[in-house]
């Protein structure tokens, strides 16, 4: 029988308010962690609240269960209010065994809210995880509230008569966790119940069963009378219409968008690699547009076949991670040389090698712009948060075919997986990429230059009385012809590195979030944008004299930059790497800044910028009431 | 108004200066395939050139066509990405052995399982030119050359047989020692509908002369090599001599000895099994004659048909995609 459940937990029962809220599910990989906060973050978005994401989760598809290993969590914020990062410790921890608990505990605020599925806290997971004592029968959790739960057995009387075997029974217990949540967090089902269906449309009776246990798990809150019931409002964001959207997802839409925009057919030329496959597996569905995609044998071929899309008139792209880009820089090396336009998103994860797969950094900047073979300049572009990657997308992309070059996109681990919403463009708006060939055979030479980009024309094979050749060894200027010439050698060196400059004349003014002076301004690129961000935006609150710049632009650097940078007493850069941009800043502004690093493969925390943008702040005014004179009156107005 | 002209050998000459070393094999090809163009009817804008690094690569410099001389093995990825999109040109990919079978071992494959519609020109000296004299993948056992002092202790490659084994539709081999040969054989790989692989048996009269010269020297021919002919039975040595393949190995048999009957030789089909054109390509001098001609054509279907049938289909019941539908799909909601 199927009992009727209200959408909002029944009046005369108290609901908090609160504005936002980090929750984590953690779990065995095989525990459908990923899917649960999934659902439960898609519920959140259509609620209306913002919100980021930060899944977690193994290199190993099935680490042996039990172990610290396989655990996989997925955290997320949401709020009525703007959010900007994923949050940095969760309030609320769902940990389905123990080995999930050992590896999030140290995360969860104190005083924080634990959520334990006792059914799994056997002596031989309790082994697993490491536990000599069971944590459940100590003092051991006694500063979070605890709710104790046997979500398997709970889950398995709710499934009685199924039909489903135990093993089938024991994978809905995520279900149940949702159920829970969702009712915890005044949610309603129905989306999800909906969901559960179409996904699961071919087996029903697993449907059911996962139906069941959902239900199961908003009863239980419902008549348990064990919880307190929570309310997120729907943010203020700004008005249009949403969806939520993860970097990969966002990249992928982005390619298609230049596609129409620009009218040109787009091909993609990638190889399977973590964490940067879901780009393939999102745009191989879109037949429907001018777009095809090429699973390659290997990241050789996948950029070599998309430049061979790009000579042929087309625009090649490829999607990929550093080991891949470490396969493929002869071939942007070539792109190069031929002056061919040739996107190449690299999402980066931690290395050297294979690294951390799973895992996020920033390590690969320098690789971007230096990793070839003599002097090679591209652009550089990244994206700050999982929506810019669309609108990075369409501006790498409008520089390649704009200046006629590769370029590089860098996203990141944290921002292809993490989800936000994202207020849809209006296609309309949209800016469209001009695409222009050459048809004119009267005064064509291959490697004439434009006046203002320097970039070469484009021409079409097939184009009557145009035919040329081109390659990887030197270029005579204009003719296009081989040439060994040491001073037309020197030249082209200079030009094409003048050509790569010039894309600093077409970029938009940088946009300082903060005061136009002050004492500390904080450089960042990438996916620490909304991180840096919330830090900037709590010292402010404090009184602190801080700004943050967010670059955009790596190769070249904004042509503003060197300004802003003047403006500042001192200059910081977080960077998830050991200090690639500050390296650049340094070299090229002759500027003091120093780096703020983390190469844990996890993101900066807020709290972790605010500590250290701090102790910037203190050593100047430590150093100014020591020193100069002339420089306390400023200082003092930014201390404490 | 211009007329249109009936091009020629020369149209398809482009100004560059020919670099090779004097008396290359090279040469010869250049002049065959520059022959050969005008009789294909594809307007020379529609050729492309790809190559990728050694000696052979240099061939797109010196064919008034589009071309594109890439990187060292990677020219049948280069051109599988400009196929697939401009399925309207026709693309010709010139290699060699160390670019094909060493270090683009992996696009070679690739390129003839999924039949591109390449054509593909493997220039085989059996040695490295450009770097000056390595041994090279086809290079035979106990080569010496300046790497291999005390001789190759490598298997060289067979590339018919690697190439039959990559599921290739299309498999021949000429030589540069027989133009009209070489003219006939490169007809085949124009007419074909697919990727078509030639072998071409080129010298290299700086660091491996005369490598060909037991087998493929006009003095000798008659003798070592057998000319593989669909429908015809494989005769050599005047037809004095035939070969018939027992339990997949080929074999020699002398029809001047007493019983030898002509039944017993091979009738050869180039649409056979692969099976078939595998045993063929084992005939090695100087045991067995070596063959040259087609040893396998049959039609596979095409890669960027494959590919534009399934963007027909999903165009069928989706319609041309509409990018604010594909934006806005999904769960959305709306903030006012």
């Amino acid at each position: 029988m199927e009992t009727v459940i209200p959408s909002h937990p029944p009046t005369g029962r108290t609901r908090q308010e609160v504005e936002a809220v980090t929750i984590r599910f953690c779990g065995d990989s095989g525990d459908g962690m990923q899917f649960t906060g999934s659902e439960f973050t898609r519920v959140s978005a259509l609620a209306g609240n913002d919100l980021q994401t930060l899944p977690d989760f193994p290199a190993e598809i099935r680490a042996p269960t039990g172990t610290l290993a396989g655990v996989s969590g997925f955290q997320v914020q949401f709020s009525s209010e703007p959010v900007f990062t994923p949050g940095d410790q969760p309030a609320v921890l769902v940990a389905m065994n123990p080995a999930a608990l050992k590896s999030n505990l140290a995360d969860l605020v104190h005083g924080g809210m634990l959520i334990l599925n006792t059914g799994a806290f056997t002596e031989q997971n309790l082994t697993k995880a490491g536990y000599a004592k069971n944590p459940l029968e100590d003092d051991s959790l006694s500063r979070y509230r605890v709710h104790s739960i046997d979500i398997s057995k709970l889950t398995a009387t709710a499934l009685e008569g199924s039909g489903l075997s135990s093993r089938e029974v024991g994978r809905a217990k995520n279900m149940f966790a949702l159920g829970l949540m969702l009712w915890m967090y005044s949610r309603p089902i129905e989306a999800t119940i909906k969901f559960i269906h179409s996904k699961f449309g071919k087996m029903p009776e697993i449907a059911a069963a996962n139906e069941n246990a959902l239900r199961a798990g908003w009863n239980f809150g419902e008549t348990t009378e064990l919880f307190q019931t929570y309310v997120v409002k729907p943010a203020k964001l700004p008005p249009g219409r949403y969806r939520s959207i993860s970097g990969n997802e966002s990249t992928a839409l982005g390619i298609v968008a230049v596609s129409e925009l620009s009218g040109l057919t787009v091909f993609l030329g990638t190889y399977p690699i973590t964490p940067a496959s879901d780009v393939l597996h999102e745009l191989s569905k879109h037949k429907n547009f001018n777009v095809i995609t090429f699973q390659a044998e290997d990241e050789i071929a996948a950029v070599g076949a998309a430049l061979g899309a790009s000579f042929g008139g087309n625009l090649g792209v490829t999607s990929t991670s550093g080991p891949g880009v470490a396969l493929m820089q002869e071939t942007i090396s070539l792109g190069i040389m031929a002056e061919l336009p040739l996107l190449i998103v690299n999402i980066q994860r931690g290395g050297p090698s294979t690294g951390l797969p799973t895992k996020t950094e920033q390590a690969d900047l320098m690789q971007a712009i230096f990793g070839r073979n003599g002097e090679a300049p591209v652009p550089v572009v990244a994206a700050s948060g999982p929506a810019d990657c669309f609108d990075s997308v369409i501006e790498a992309a409008r520089i390649a075919i704009a200046h006629m070059t590769p370029v590089i996109l860098l996203t990141d681990g944290f921002i292809a997986n993490g989800q936000e919403p994202w207020l849809i463009p209006d296609v309309a708006k949209l800016p469209r990429l001009d695409v222009k060939f050459r048809t004119d055979p009267v005064g064509f030479h291959a490697y004439s230059r434009d006046e203002k980009t320097l970039g070469r024309p484009w021409v079409r094979p097939g184009t009557p009385g145009l035919e040329h050749r081109i390659g990887g060894l030197e270029k005579q200027n204009i003719t296009g012809n081989i040439s060994y010439d040491p001073e037309n050698h020197e030249n082209m060196v200079r030009l094409r590195a003048e050509k790569v400059a010039r894309v600093a004349n077409d970029i938009p003014p940088l946009v300082v979030d903060g005061p136009s002076t002050g004492e500390l301004l904080v450089v960042g690129w990438g996916s620490t944008a909304g991180t840096i961000q919330q830090a900037v935006a709590e010292l402010r609150e404090r009184g602190r004299s801080i700004a943050h710049v967010h670059l955009r632009h790596l190769n070249p650097l904004p042509s503003d930059l060197g300004d802003i940078l003047k403006r500042y007493k001192k200059v910081v850069i977080p960077e998830m790497n050991m200090g690639q941009l500050l390296m650049l800043v340094r070299s090229r502004y002759l500027v003091d800044a120093r780096g703020i690093n983390k190469i844990k493969g996890k993101p900066f925390r807020v709290s972790e910028l605010v500590a250290a943008f701090e102790e910037q702040l203190l050593s100047m005014q430590s150093v100014s009431t020591q020193g100069d004179s002339t420089q306390g009156k400023s200082t003092k107005g930014a201390a404490r | 108004m211009i007329e249109a002209v009936k091009p020629t050998r020369k149209d398809f000459q482009s100004d560059q200066e020919v670099r090779w070393c004097p008396g290359c094999g090279d040469y010869v090809i250049l002049a065959q395939v520059q022959k050969l163009m005008p009789e294909l009817g594809i307007p020379r804008e529609n050729i492309v050139f790809i190559s990728g690094i050694g000696c052979s690569s240099r061939f797109p410099y010196y064919m008034n066509t589009y071309g594109f001389h890439t990187i060292h093995g990677r020219a049948p990825a280069i051109a599988t990405g400009l196929k697939t999109t401009r399925p309207d040109l026709s693309v010709w990919v010139v290699t060699g052995d160390g670019d094909a079978l060493s270090i683009g071992g992996n696009h070679f494959i690739h390129a003839l399982r999924r039949n591109v519609d390449l054509k593909i020109l493997l220039f085989n000296n059996r040695i490295y030119g450009l770097t000056k004299g390595q041994a090279s993948p086809t290079s035979e056992i106990g080569k010496k050359a300046k790497s291999t002092p005390y001789g190759t202790i490598d298997e060289p490659f067979n590339p018919i047989r690697l190439a039959l084994g990559s599921g290739a539709g299309f498999v021949a081999r000429t030589s540069d020692a027989d133009t009209a040969h070489m003219t006939e054989v490169l007809r085949r790989v124009a007419a074909h509908k697919g990727t078509a692989f030639v072998e071409i048996l080129q010298n290299c009269n700086v660091f491996n002369d005369e490598a060909f010269d037991s087998f493929y020297a006009k003095n000798v021919r008659e003798e070592k090599m057998v000319r593989l002919e669909h429908g015809k039975p494989l005769l050599f040595a005047n037809g004095k001599k035939g070969i018939s393949v027992v339990d997949g190995e080929p074999k020699v048999v002398d029809l001047e000895r007493p019983g030898a009957r002509v039944e017993d030789v091979m009738v050869w089909n180039e649409k056979a099994r692969a099976s078939a054109a595998f045993a063929l390509a084992s005939c090695v001098a100087p045991d067995l004659p070596e063959p040259v001609g087609v040893f396998r054509a049959v039609e596979r279907a095409l890669h960027h048909e494959l590919e534009a049938a399934q963007h027909e289909a999903l165009r069928k019941k989706l319609g041309q995609g509409d990018l604010s539908k594909l934006l806005c799909a999904g769960d959305t909601w709306v903030i006012a």
